[in-house]
């Protein structure tokens, strides 16, 4: 038992390190200033960086999260806190767990049909709103799970007080919780900045630095696509230059999000000497 | 005994948890700033009596009063009483310590800000609340430190300092002593004891030398019925009824 467990222990952490290392390998060494301070240039010549990727990148990616994480968060909170018995929310509950495992290209083409379509042609802003969508049952579902875990006592303790529930909510239970919602929203973070899917057909990409969310707009993600699938050895190099960036990134996410919790569980200790 | 003023007084009071009756027509009267102290074995019903008085079953979902409980002359019962209101006059104590996730200087002040209480006078209000739950000495220094730096006996205090900061006539305590050690518990008595010049007190506790030590008036349940009520020295010396006598005797429970 032990030994095949180890054996797949080892099994799925060769891979991980394997991919992080050829990343390092092939990735680290094209990490320039002149990757984030220029646009691409023109294909085959030997000059450009990916300037408007890492600034569209950002761009939508914290209009992603604007917009899916207030939903999401009062998601959860409904349902930890006002549709726990009813059966509306078992249905609700349900369908949210069916979204966090929902493909994501599925978010675009539904992106696509609603804002591209429409405005007859790609824009970022449908991209985000494809991104918010993957990312409010995440966000939804670890609100509710972090709340639950607040003891109702805390919250009868203020109800005797003569405190009105939304109250309750705002000063004692999302403050009792608050180092896991954080959590969730910093993995919520990490799991859309990595998609490509629903960038494909809704935000598109732009050879161009853009700030216009109606049009299209570049991405990390997608022109990493595009550049690993040119015939030119510069754009391979960058695209692994920005592989390595952006897988980085998300690294640092889940690391922020670890120490959160340990810290958490550190106080939680702390209480119960 | 019929010198005193009567704070609440419970009419045949029914309760049920969806269609069990966990109650069966209560009746008893609260004397104004005198200690009332339930007792009786577990699950007679004491702590789901207790939570009738400030209506905290209506957090959930099937359960359902009958009768009245009458305080400040209505009926509490009814269904237009406003619970924030009554939940402010009638405060209650918890059987484990539930301080808030924020300052101990916030804690006590959580119920005062509810209310508009603001600036210098809240500080004030604070400040002799915790006296009041004698427990400002220890904490005058630390007030902005978070309430689970606190022990548990201190955080308990805590939690009485957050009741009385509020100025209610009535507090509930449902056992709340018995996650405490000895020391803990016996300043928590002592305050009991003194607070009640100022507010009338309901004590749910299991520990019958607690009951005998602190309350005027001891109530003695089972089985979802009141069995039998009188001033303490009597039920602890002299009770009518067979089975009171049995249980103080610890004969069962």
């Amino acid at each position: 038992m032990l030994f095949v467990s180890f054996l797949g222990a080892v099994y799925g952490l060769f891979w991980l390190f394997w991919i992080l290392g050829t990343l390092f390998i092939n990735g680290f060494k094209y990490i320039n200033l002149q990757l984030f301070l220029q646009d691409s240039g023109p294909p085959g010549l030997n000059i450009g960086g990916l300037r408007q990727a890492f600034v569209g990148h950002f761009i939508i990616t914290v209009l992603a999260t604007l917009i899916g994480v207030p939903i999401g968060l009062f998601a959860g909170i409904y349902f930890a806190e006002y549709g726990r018995n009813s059966r509306f929310f078992q249905v609700l509950r349900n369908t949210t767990d069916i979204m966090v495992s929902t493909p994501s290209i599925i978010m675009g083409a539904v992106m696509y049909a609603i804002l591209v379509v429409p405005l007859r042609h790609f824009n970022a802003l449908a991209g985000s709103m494809a991104l918010a969508m993957l990312m409010i049952p995440v966000i939804s579902v670890t609100t509710y799970e972090m709340l639950k875990l607040v003891p109702f006592t805390l919250r009868e303790a203020a109800y005797a007080l003569g405190a009105y529930k939304w109250q309750i909510i705002k000063d004692i239970v999302l403050r009792a919780a608050k180092v896991g919602i954080l959590t969730g929203i910093i993995l919520g973070v990490a799991r859309i900045s990595g998609e490509t899917a629903p960038l494909l057909f809704t935000s598109f990409n732009n050879q161009y630095l853009s700030f216009d969310i109606l049009k299209p707009m570049s991405s990390l993600t997608v022109t990493i696509f595009d550049y690993a699938m040119s015939p030119y050895k510069y754009w391979h190099n960058q695209a692994w230059a920005a592989s390595f960036c952006l897988t980085f990134f998300i690294l640092i996410c889940s690391l922020i999000a670890k120490a959160l919790l340990h810290q958490k569980s550190l106080k939680l200790f702390k209480k119960k000497r | 005994m019929d010198a005193y003023e009567v704070e609440i007084k419970v009419k045949n009071l029914n309760f049920y948890y969806g269609k069990e009756l966990a109650l069966k027509g209560i009746n008893l009267d609260v004397f104004k700033n005198k200690v009332t102290a339930l007792i009786g074995p577990s699950g007679c019903g004491k702590t789901t009596f207790l939570r009738c008085l400030n209506r905290m079953h209506d957090l959930y979902v099937g359960t359902r009063y009958e009768g009245e409980i009458i305080f400040e002359g209505k009926n509490i019962l009814d269904k237009s009483v406003d619970l924030i209101e009554l939940r402010s006059k009638i405060g209650m104590v918890f059987q484990k310590p539930t301080p808030f996730p924020m300052s101990i200087f916030d804690n006590v002040a959580y119920g005062l800000k509810l209310k508009g209480v603001k600036g210098k006078t809240l500080k004030e209000k604070v400040e002799k609340a915790l006296k009041d739950a004698a427990l400002w000495d220890e904490v005058k220094d630390r007030l902005k430190e978070s309430a689970f730096s606190l022990s548990g006996g201190q955080q308990q205090r805590l939690c009485i300092a957050r009741a009385i900061a509020v100025e209610p006539k009535v507090i509930l305590f449902d056992e709340p002593t018995s996650a405490l050690d000895p020391i803990s518990t016996a300043k928590i008595e002592d305050l009991i004891v003194q607070l009640k010049n100022r507010v009338t007190i309901v004590i749910v506790t299991h520990n019958m030398q607690q009951a005998a030590r602190i309350s005027d008036y001891t109530a003695f349940m089972y089985l979802g019925e009141l069995v039998e009520v009188g001033p303490t020295e009597k039920i602890f010396t002299n009770p009518e009824k067979k089975l009171t006598e049995d249980y103080i005797t610890g004969r069962f429970g």
